[in-house]
């Protein structure tokens, strides 16, 4: 399945995460694909707090990843700074999916290890606007 | 309270791997640093071959062969250390978990005590390194690639978050952004070094949350800003620009948070202000808070450059007191890498 839907401002992606949110159960695996600044974050922020996360939801660049509590675990990782893909397995990611709701911000490196129901949605820039498509 | 323990000298032997270096260090309870490893900063002749990129998050292979090398270094062995320290929290929470092991293996086999650390108060006391007897109260501004926070210390124990990052650290942005300029990683030095040639009037992006009694800091707004600035210029007048540019972005990221930090020290009427984290080795940074601290009547400390980016002698240093309370952790202990400034 594909949709594709325009993003003309911020209240547009919160409602986009409003509407994604009740869907979400535990074992869960979204990749957020798109360029700096495309609100691949910012869609993560308002996704985890529809999904019941009360602190604040900041990028996990630096540190990979950050843990939250909301409906369940959901673990929201940013493979940013990562170069190979056995850095990936370092990680641990295999071991990572079925007991949280796992958000993945640049996971083009992780290419083969997503599981086969993994949510993938690309943000891009259309003009002023923000494009986003999801396939799962 | 005085007791011997206070007056008696000791050492302690301290691990940093919360992220991508790992790090040991010796210090002394003086906060003399009698040695203090980097992976990433070791040569190959220190280290009897090359740290390979990819196992340096890993850090297991690092962390027997460094502590070998501090040992050698300071001339001393296991049996002259009274106390192992370690980072716990935060951080990437297998990384931090090859510390938190093996500091704890070490410590069972020596019979030492361990002291579980908290890897942004070993930021904050990374200053007492070089000034010993700085205490608090005081106001830090920690910032790194991953932390952005504001926070009003009335005791070490007793501290409030002011203020911290809504989404990107400040180190990230300057990564960020670096990348987007095709400048390189890690951007924060990069853009430093190249801002020094620029007109840093030269654009202005905007400065996120300047609003009075808000002191959250936001990037993401400024980084996507950046992006749509560059997005609007051809190539060549990119590299026409580049030091302009960088100097702007630089300008953008220090504006807040000097705006934010001074605001508060300000209201609070804080007499010291402390800088700590990656970003304090900004020089832009280092020159504006304390320029606009002298203005407000307050002092203002940094860590020395070697001891800004992440480190095992800051860890010591934070031990270092917890030592003398006999504040030591018990083998339970396990490394977490819930985010944020908190007591252990």
């Amino acid at each position: 399945m594909q949709e594709e839907r325009i993003l003309k401002s911020e209240d547009d992606t919160i409602t986009f995460a409003k509407e994604l949110a009740p869907k979400l159960k535990e074992g869960d695996v979204l990749a957020l694909y798109g360029e700096l600044g495309t609100g691949k974050t910012f869609f993560t922020q308002q996704l985890c707090k529809f999904l019941g996360v009360r602190e604040n939801v900041s990028s996990p660049s630096y540190v990979l990843m950050n843990e939250y509590m909301g409906i369940c675990i959901i673990r929201h990782l940013d493979l940013y700074r990562l170069d190979a893909a056995e850095e990936v397995l370092e990680l641990g990611l295999y071991d990572l999916y079925n007991d949280a709701i796992t958000i993945i911000e640049w996971p083009e490196i992780a290419d083969g290890m997503l599981p086969e129901n993994t949510i993938h949605i690309y943000f891009e820039f259309i003009n002023q606007n923000r494009k986003v498509t999801i396939k799962m | 309270m005085i007791s011997n323990e206070k007056t008696k000298q000791f050492k302690i032997l301290a691990f940093e791997t919360s992220c991508d270096d790992t790090s040991v260090a010796i210090i002394n309870s003086d906060f003399k640093v009698i040695v203090n490893l980097i992976s990433s900063q070791t040569t190959h002749e220190d280290f009897g071959g090359v740290v390979p990129e990819l196992a340096s998050r890993l850090h297991l292979k690092n962390i027997m062969q460094l502590t070998q090398v501090a040992l050698t270094n300071a001339e001393l062995s296991f049996e002259d250390i009274d106390a192992i320290a370690v980072s716990v929290n935060p951080g990437l929470i297998g990384a931090l978990l090859v510390g938190v092991s093996f500091a704890k293996s070490l410590a069972y086999s020596l019979g030492k005590p361990v002291i579980a650390v908290n890897h942004m108060l070993g930021h904050i006391y990374a200053n007492r390194i070089n000034n010993p007897h700085l205490r608090p109260p005081y106001l830090a501004l920690v910032v790194s690639g991953g932390h952005t926070e504001l926070v009003d210390f009335k005791s070490i124990v007793d501290f409030k978050i002011i203020g911290r990052t809504r989404d990107d650290a400040a180190g990230e942005a300057f990564d960020k952004v670096s990348k987007l300029l095709g400048l390189g990683y890690p951007g924060g030095p990069i853009i430093d070094k190249i801002a020094r040639y620029g007109n840093p009037k030269f654009h202005q992006f905007p400065r996120a949350l300047n609003k009075k009694d808000n002191y959250d800091f936001s990037f993401s707004g400024f980084k996507t800003s950046v992006r749509n600035y560059l997005a609007s210029k051809n190539n060549k007048f990119i590299q026409e620009h580049i030091a302009d540019i960088a100097a702007s972005v630089q300008r953008a990221i220090v504006d807040s948070l000097v705006f934010k930090t001074i605001a508060f020290a300000k209201k609070s009427d804080a007499k010291i202000i402390i800088v700590a984290g990656g970003v304090s080795a900004n020089s832009l940074l280092r020159s504006e808070i304390s320029k606009k601290g002298k203005v407000i009547g307050a002092n203002i400390f940094f860590p020395a450059l070697e001891y800004c980016m992440d480190n095992a002698a800051m860890i010591g240093a934070a031990a270092i007191e917890k030592y003398q309370n006999n504040d030591f952790a018990d083998l339970s202990l396990n490394a977490f890498s819930k985010k944020g400034i908190r007591i252990l």
